[in-house]
């Protein structure tokens, strides 16, 4: 559980600056208490439990508990058709649910030697990124609540449902779509959904704006996140934690451009956000960033959409060749990756889901210690977990 | 492999070798020495090694400290042994349960053992992936589970490690020498089995039979293309049926 | 002083009322003193400004555009089991609530509703005022502890730690309005207000808010503060502490919390209204005017929802402070500057 040494002594000092806060109950050694934060709880957006040992309102330790959602996909992929995983790996990141399909569907895609026809894999990335707007603005939103501020998860609320209306238009779902194939899509676009998808991306920017106005050029909200669950780069690295949260404490890593297999990311021209602090504040602003920067990449792939068949030809009973495959792909939560291990079978042989959250999530009982109860929930809003991405 | 139009480069560049792959194998080699027991480079795709069981911490501390893979992504097992209870996909009635009232078949008896990608020799293997994030290099490592059950932790290298060993530990059973939390991550403290195992039956598929494929029969108006594809699907007629 | 509500009515009925008739109205007023504020900003401010500010309609079913809603809230309220925790402090537990609304209901007799209409004409109005409302942080503590439960236990210590912390700057800024006015009786402050001038203009009066919007500025923060009301609501913070000090309760007596925080609410604003608004007092209508003791209480009202619109406009706006935050505020900003305002107020009622 020990960092390098470097980054211990960091922490170190860090939680000795806090101490020297509360140095009076120090002196008094006041009793310990042990505080469940959860399973249900209103900060925890699920059911996660953090076990907490304070003293004071100062967190002694935290030790995360998960499994209350626990849906063991793992083993039910097994028994199940390669078509018919996409419904279940739906609902692991339920925000982004079409984000959960892609990296399976590739990975599937790779192992077949299949190609998905280049409108498919626009609409595809135009899926992709804009679960990944609907997300971050509805995380972004939720910080904000967990802050006390009342009012902006109602705004991100309201304006996502633009993009889900969007999705709506060509999914049939707006939640949970179901709608990527192993070798293309289940159908194209709709006539009209270019026009009107430009027209809800110019309206997410709007949003965008008015949640940077209205959250992050609020006092008290940077009093509150500014230099709160520092996490530097090297702890970040080592604990596997993925997306905004890592761009967040400054590492340049995106796998939209790193490894931008399947998908066409390449194809448009954006920037990768990064911000050096990595704390509260630098994790949500990489967040919305991104978020921005999701509606140039759809305009972007909007314009340039090939035309052509969404769908390669696949033989109707899909019979995956005996392999193994690792496909991970840049999900609104951050990295998401499976590891498919076929026998030649109808049904995957062994799929390792690869979760953002459950490494996110990891990190916890690291960067609580020492900071205080209001700190648990900012710093736990700001890495932005999904339960059902902790507990698959 | 890629998509010839969004992907050119990588298209491009993944001809039958991979020289950066072969190249971060041959240092591997290298610094492990004999540890290496296998590896299986796929060209523009991913690169397997499998190393000893000893060695499995061993390679992780010289990616994490030697050769600047600091980014950990997953540690996770296997169970190679072929289920026990045969295709369930297929099952319109539970066979385990039916064969033993004398009213179906047994089910088809499971296939050899075999190991994937790099080979294998024991029925678990431990598998996880690091990461170089400056220069966008990574690899699968592989270890064979000996008997015991038992291989070391990677916590000391990547602290991250320790949640995706618990896992590993309560859904296979295999134990991390040095990792000093066990416990149970999602499981109750007093679960019994490893429900990842091969051998431990889906209970949901044991108490309520699957209805199998439903759709199998073509539908209305796509009968010509029935079982119609591309050079890659080589049986899937057989399937069909 | 005699009461003021038989002062009123007496000519109107043409008859003597009996100690107990004006005991019994005397309650009657103070419950409708407190309730009717109470009602009308739940309404006004929490079901329907906060709704609009969140692109929502707020409650539309219960009476034309939902307005008969609180009182289908009441009657769910009152059929809910009323739950005392096993472990708790029984009596601890189940008296918090009424010690909470002892203090509102306390903090209202200094309140003067017109020139004649008061519930106890009191000589140190102000001070009286400032004391009773520390009876509540009584009751949060007694809440806090007597529900065993650590998110109560967390929630009370930081209420008492916070409303203790904004006391001062709360008496500090009323000083200055003491010191303009130079009388402690709230009724005066209004009278001295209404008419004072400014630099010889008195056509307006001289409400306290143009000389002493330092003060009123401090006053409108601490009792904001003192509301537990973003971004001060720590001791009920509801991401962190499910419900604070209340989150035991269920009930009648949740109700009466939630009741209670309303009612604070008014009357602090009724407060801040009289000392810095010219209370009951309108422009252009000399306060001795008879009309007063009809149209008085409907100014204050008036006024009670101005400054309670801009004390739920922050609550709806605004994320929440960490209490250590907080604190540094309250001593290193607040308590400062109100200091100051002291010291300039007193030099220029010498020099003026």
């Amino acid at each position: 559980m020990t960092a390098t040494a470097g980054s211990e002594r960091e922490q170190l000092a860090y939680i000795a600056a806090k101490a020297a806060d509360s140095r009076v109950n120090v002196e008094l050694e006041t009793e310990g208490m042990t505080l469940n934060i959860g399973p249900q709880h209103p900060a925890t957006h699920g059911t996660l439990r953090i076990v907490a040992k304070l003293d004071g309102e100062q967190v002694i330790s935290a030790d995360p508990v998960m499994g209350y959602m626990h849906r063991g996909y793992e083993k039910l992929t097994e028994v199940r058709t390669y078509p018919q995983v996409t419904t279940l790996i739906n609902r692991i990141d339920w925000l982004g649910s079409f984000a959960n399909e892609v990296p399976f569907i590739l990975a599937a895609e790779k192992l077949m030697e299949v190609e998905a026809p280049p409108r498919a894999v626009w609409i595809r990335t135009i899926l992709f990124e804009m679960s990944r707007i609907a997300n971050n603005l509805l995380g972004l939103g939720d910080m904000a609540a967990q802050l006390g501020a009342v009012t902006p998860v109602f705004y991100a609320f309201r304006d996502r449902e633009y993009v889900l209306n969007q999705v709506e238009a060509v999914t049939g779902g707006r939640f949970h779509p179901n709608f990527d194939r192993i070798g293309g899509l289940k159908d194209d676009i709709p006539a009209g959904w270019i026009a009107s998808t430009k027209d809800s991306m110019i309206k997410m920017r709007q949003a965008a704006d008015e949640l940077e106005s209205l959250v992050f050029g609020n006092e008290i909200f940077t009093t509150r996140t500014r230099g709160i669950g520092i996490i530097p780069a090297e702890v970040a690295l080592e604990y596997g934690m993925s997306g905004s949260n890592l761009r967040g404490s400054g590492v340049d890593w995106d796998l939209r451009r790193d490894s931008p297999w399947g998908l066409a990311y390449d194809q448009a021209d954006w920037k990768v956000w990064t911000h050096p602090d990595g704390d509260s504040y630098s994790r949500a602003w990489v967040r919305l960033q991104e978020m921005r920067e999701g509606t140039y990449i759809v305009d972007q792939l909007l314009d340039s959409l090939p035309s052509g068949p969404v769908m390669a030809k696949v033989p109707r009973i899909i019979k995956v060749p005996e392999g193994e495959a690792w496909v991970e792909t840049e999900n609104p939560l951050g990295a998401m990756g499976y590891y498919i291990v076929s026998k030649g079978d109808l049904v995957p042989f062994r799929v390792k889901i690869r979760s953002a959250s459950f490494n996110n999530i990891a990190i916890v009982p690291w960067v609580l210690k020492g900071v205080y109860v209001p700190d648990i929930i900012s710093i736990l809003a700001s890495l932005y977990f999904i339960l059902g991405d902790i507990d698959r | 492999m890629a998509d010839t139009d969004t992907a050119t480069e990588e298209a491009e560049e993944a001809p039958a070798t991979d020289e950066a792959r072969e190249a971060l194998l041959a240092e591997l080699q290298e610094r492990l020495g004999d540890a290496i027991i296998d590896s299986l480079i796929k060209p523009g795709d991913e690169l397997w090694v499998r190393v000893s069981t000893e060695g499995w911490a061993e390679i992780a501390d010289v990616l994490r400290h030697a050769m600047n893979f600091l980014y950990f992504d997953f540690v996770s097992a296997i169970d190679w042994m072929p289920s026990p209870f045969g295709r369930e996909m297929d099952a319109e009635v539970d066979l385990v349960l039916a064969a033993a009232a004398g009213e179906a078949e047994e089910p088809e008896a499971p296939g050899e053992m075999e190991q994937g990608y790099a080979g294998g020799d024991t029925r678990f293997q431990v598998f996880g992936r690091v990461l170089d994030v400056t220069d966008l290099r990574g690899l699968i490592i592989k270890a064979d589970v000996p008997e015991s059950l038992e291989v070391p932790t990677w916590i000391t290298s990547y602290p991250g490690a320790v949640w995706h060993e618990r896992e590993v530990h309560e859904m296979y059973g295999i134990s991390f020498a040095g990792n000093p939390d066990m416990r149970n991550l999602y499981l109750p403290g007093d679960f019994e089995g490893y429900p990842l195992r091969k051998d431990f039956p889906l209970l949901a598929r044991r108490v309520k039979p699957w209805p199998g494929i439903v759709d199998v029969e073509g539908m209305p108006g796509d009968g010509d293309e029935e079982g119609v594809g591309d050079a890659s699907a080589t049986d899937e007629s057989e399937a069909a049926q | 002083m005699i009461s003021s509500l038989s002062t009123v009515l007496s000519p109107v009925l043409a008859v003597e009322i009996p100690y107990w008739g004006q005991t019994s109205l005397r309650v009657l007023g103070g419950l409708v003193a407190i309730l009717l504020p109470a009602g009308g900003l739940v309404y006004v401010y929490l079901f329907k400004m906060m709704s609009f500010m969140q692109s929502r309609l707020g409650p539309m079913e219960a009476g034309p555009y939902g307005s008969l809603q609180l009182l289908a809230e009441v009657g769910k309220f009152l059929q809910k089991e009323d739950i005392v925790p096993a472990k708790a402090d029984r009596l601890v537990f189940l008296g918090a609530p009424f010690v909470v609304l002892i203090s509102t209901f306390l903090l209202l007799l200094a309140v003067p509703f017109g020139p004649d209409a008061w519930f106890v004409d009191l000589d140190t109005g102000v001070y009286f005022a400032m004391a009773v409302s520390s009876v509540s942080v009584i009751g949060i503590l007694m809440a806090g502890w007597g529900s065993s439960s650590k998110y109560s236990l967390l929630g009370g210590i930081r209420a008492a730690g916070q409303l203790v912390a904004y006391e001062l700057p709360m008496i500090l800024a009323v000083l200055g309005v003491v010191i303009q006015a130079g009388t402690l009786n709230m009724n005066e402050i209004v009278f001295a207000q209404a008419n004072g001038e400014i630099f010889g203009f008195g056509g307006i009066g001289n409400p306290y808010i143009l000389t002493q919007f330092v003060g009123f500025a401090v006053f409108l923060i601490a009792i904001q503060a003192e509301l537990t009301q973003p971004p001060f609501d720590m001791p009920v913070a509801e991401s962190e502490l499910v419900a604070g000090y209340m989150t035991e309760y269920s009930g009648l007596r949740f109700l009466l919390f939630f009741i209670g925080e309303f009612a604070t609410a008014g009357v602090f604003s009724a407060i801040a209204a009289v000392l810095f608004l010219g209370g009951w007092y309108v422009p252009f209508l000399e306060p001795e005017h008879n009309l007063y003791n009809v149209l008085g209480p409907l100014v204050l009202m008036a006024k009670i929802f101005g400054v309670a619109g801009l004390i739920f406009w922050f609550r709806f706006t605004y994320p929440r402070f960490r209490e250590d935050q907080l604190q540094r505020l309250a001593w290193k900003f607040l308590i400062p500057i109100a200091l100051v305002n002291i010291v300039i107020t007193g030099v220029l009622k010498v020099v003026f």
